[in-house]
């Protein structure tokens, strides 16, 4: 308010039309301290906007780091009972239970025979689905013709060890293939030789025994997934990877509560800054405090134009910032991990009500302290 | 005089004082934690992620292939190489062995019980060993968090055995019950769920498995679980062609490649190879969590430099009826704002010491509480922190002062600034 009350202004205040003084008031507060409103609301839409940004990270790292572990693999595997195959119809079931919130990849093995009598194991899967589930191989080439095989580093020692066509045998029947390409992965994989699962029936005619499934999100939405698959597969055992199950877990849990503990302190720093800016600028106006009273303004009165200033300012901030900091978020995302985090506005409501309560302690608190001073005292400037 | 003046400020004003301080102590106490944390996070999270299991398979170098399906070996006992089971205390004298949470050699072998053909897996459970004087413990339950037994763990010098969940139920045998392999009578000390293959298979101290195979010393396999940093394009690099100084480098950096060729110095005839699996998953998820903090630890930079210099305005804007006396008393700009800068400094440094002291507290109850570990902070931090705390104080008192100092005496003592 500005500090040069006219006799005129008081009278229009004692009779009547308050409603429009007291707006007025408001205004003319914000417009003749240009400056220090312009940096309360600063540091009102910064702590806004830092807050918002840490609660938007907090509530959606958990599920961008559930994407990042699914690189991990399968973390359920459908096994037939007692070494039997899947039911053809296996897999559509469990892509249907799954309904795209996840990926179902078949696996058939058998033992073959090479030219020379080695025994070594021979697997049919979907070809075009492995790269996406078991991100980790490190392979040269997918096959993508007929009669094109994937060998195992250590298979392909053996039997192709120029890179050219090899024979295998199973119960007799006989199979030309080309090693087109080699995979990698240090474990049993490289010694085993992979083939489109159409081929391998044909050839074997064994079907599928296994299907390993990345099924995504929360570990409750996973628990949940295992219990549908359990129920609608009787026939099949299905095993919950507790390896990569439980280890996410762990990894996510402690990177959580050290996120937490970081997203506290950073809200309390914001609301430290706050806090003081908006103090000295509350302080900073004792004298319009002391001339109002010493008009004759009630304390009622006095109170409610400083809650409402202060009211209004963290209402601003609060939303000002609430874009500041979705903008934040999002750019955090991106950077790291290359997906924006999806602005959240359930975090709107809490963001306003802080900044509201923080500015109402900001304004209230030197205002109980001014109020056992006499105008008449801090008018003379004591 | 001078000394004078910023002496009976401190004393005289200990509200402001204690306000302004107040700022800069939280602000250097939250820089002091989160740089800690966030400089210690990716090996704390490494550490954690060691809970996924081995990320290095040792075998012998002319080893034949495998014949695994669903996890049973079908491997003849007769065919393929053998590791010693006496090089394998050897990892302990290796350059990283520090970082080497643990490991468990595995020995596969037949096994008949009851009219059933089942695997029988040789391991360590938590042996103790010596290199040299030193004495160590590994096995499965270092590196196999996620292994769970009813019952109790076998010794590794007895012959009690662990059954696989699936098996136990398939058996009808429980902890404490008596079971006959291979002939010989062993006491099923518990019952192992694992969530994968050994949930089939029974699991025995190695020796045990030795003998049912009857090769004393045999090992097929041996699982390491080491602490490794986030491979590079210089860790894909083969050592056979790094020179010199690039190869100490190589070698004395923790990639999972050269604890791979470490290992296979250490054991004669060995190959070791990263298990992609987990070796290459684990660099993607740190180098986010990683990420993630850094950015956040901007953020928490950002939030205190900012309140550290709100309070700092704040506190100088209230004062300018003093500078205006200063002033009308006939003291220069410079020698009013050297006053007003001393006092900040002198604030800065005393809450800094504090909030450094507070905010290293801090860091260290994090580790605890969350890592079960320490996170030390290191004082050569100290200097750092201060200095970023006088210099965030500076420029937060800056311009309220020169505001202050510019503005005419007469008006500032009226008090209508």
């Amino acid at each position: 308010m500005s500090p040069n009350v006219t006799p005129d202004q008081t009278t229009r205040l004692a009779h009547g039309s308050r409603r429009s003084m007291f707006l007025r008031m408001l205004v003319r507060a914000a417009v003749l301290r240009r400056g220090r409103a312009t940096a309360a609301l600063l540091a009102m839409v910064v702590a806004a906007g830092v807050t918002t940004a840490m609660l938007n990270l907090y509530v959606d790292v958990q599920a961008k780091l559930h994407t990042e572990f699914r690189n991990y693999g399968a973390n359920v595997v459908v096994v037939a009972k007692n070494g039997e195959s899947l039911s053809s119809g296996a897999l559509q079931q469990i892509d249907s239970v799954l309904g795209g919130n996840g990926l179902a990849v078949p696996f058939a093995y058998v033992v073959a025979r090479t030219s020379d009598g080695q025994p070594i194991v021979v697997s049919g899967t979907d070809l075009d689905q492995v790269p996406k589930l078991n991100r980790w191989w490190s392979v040269t080439a997918w096959p993508s013709r007929e009669r094109d095989a994937l060998v195992g580093e250590r298979a392909a020692a053996l039997v192709a060890p120029r890179g050219q066509a090899f024979d295998l045998s199973f119960q007799g029947r006989t199979i030309r293939l080309n090693p087109v390409g080699t995979v990698r992965t240090g474990s049993s994989e490289d010694s085993r030789i992979y083939l489109s699962l159409k081929e391998f029936e044909s050839w074997t005619g064994e079907k599928a025994s296994t299907v390993e499934i990345a099924a995504w999100g929360s570990p409750e939405e996973v628990r949940a997934t295992i219990q549908k698959l359990t129920s609608a597969l009787p026939q099949a055992d299905i095993r919950p990877v507790r390896q990569i199950m439980e280890g996410e877990a762990r990894v996510l849990g402690k990177t959580q509560s050290t996120l937490l503990v970081c997203v506290l302190l950073i809200i309390l720093t914001a609301a430290l800054c706050v806090l003081s800016t908006l103090m000295g600028w509350v302080f900073d106006r004792r004298r319009d405090f002391a001339i109002m009273k010493a008009l004759g303004a009630s304390e009622r009165l006095i109170g409610g134009f400083f809650i409402t200033e202060a009211a209004v300012l963290g209402a601003v901030g609060a939303i000002f910032g609430f874009g500041v900091g979705v903008a934040i978020a999002m750019w955090i995302g991106r950077v790291n991990f290359h997906a924006p985090v999806a602005p959240r506005v359930a975090v709107l409501p809490e963001v306003l009500v802080g900044s509201i309560a923080v500015a109402l302690i900001a304004a209230l608190l030197p205002m109980f302290l001014l109020r056992r001073v006499q105008p008449a005292t801090i008018l003379r400037g004591e | 005089m001078f000394l004078r003046l910023v002496y009976e400020s401190f004393r005289r004003q200990k509200r402001r004082k204690l306000l302004a301080g107040t700022a800069i102590t939280l602000g250097v106490g939250v820089a002091t934690a989160m740089i800690a944390v966030a400089t210690d996070i990716g090996d704390k999270v490494s550490r954690e992620l060691r809970a996924f299991g081995a990320n290095l398979v040792v075998t012998p170098q002319e080893d034949t292939l495998d014949l695994q399906i669903a996890g049973a070996d079908l491997k003849p006992p007769s065919d393929g190489a053998y590791l010693e089971e006496s090089d394998l205390p050897k990892i302990h004298g290796m350059f990283w062995h520090n970082n080497i949470v643990g490991f468990a050699p595995v020995l596969p072998v037949a096994a008949n019980v009851g009219g059933k053909n089942v695997t029988l897996l040789g391991t360590y459970f938590s042996k103790r060993l010596n290199f040299g004087k030193e004495e160590f413990q590994t096995g499965v339950r270092a590196i196999y968090p996620w292994w769970k037994v009813d019952g109790t763990w076998p010794q590794d010098d007895s012959q009690d055995v662990l059954l696989g969940e699936r098996l136990a139920t398939g058996l009808g045998r429980k902890a404490g019950d008596e079971i006959e392999i291979a002939g010989q009578a062993h006491r099923v000390a518990g019952v192992l769920s694992t969530g994968g293959t050994e949930d089939d298979q029974i699991i025995a101290p190695l020796a045990e498995a030795q003998r049912i195979l009857g090769r004393p010393g045999a090992v097929r396999r041996l699982y390491v679980s080491a602490v490794t940093k986030p491979e590079d394009a210089f860790a894909r690099r083969d050592p056979r062609s790094l020179r010199g100084p690039e190869f100490d480098r190589w070698y004395c950096s923790p990639y999972v490649q050269s604890i791979a060729y470490q290992l296979q110095e250490a054991i004669p005839h060995a190959h070791a190879e990263q298990i992609r699996q987990l070796a290459q998953n684990e660099g993607t998820v740190l180098t986010r969590i990683k990420g993630l903090m850094l950015l956040i630890t901007l953020a928490a930079l950002l939030a205190a430099a900012l309140a550290v210099s709100a309070a700092m305005a704040t506190a100088m804007f209230e004062r300018r009826t003093e500078i205006g006396l200063m002033r009308a008393l006939g003291a220069g700009r410079v020698s009013v704002a050297a006053i007003f800068f001393a006092e900040a400094l002198l604030l800065a440094v005393l809450a800094g010491t504090v909030g450094f002291a507070g905010g290293a507290m801090l860091a260290r109850a994090m580790g605890r509480s969350i890592f079960d570990s320490q996170i030390a902070v290191d004082l050569v931090l100290f200097p750092i922190v201060v200095a970023l705390a006088v210099l965030v104080t500076f420029a937060g008192s800056a311009l309220a002062i020169r505001r202050a100092v510019k503005f005419d005496p007469a008006f500032a003592l009226r008090g209508e600034a």
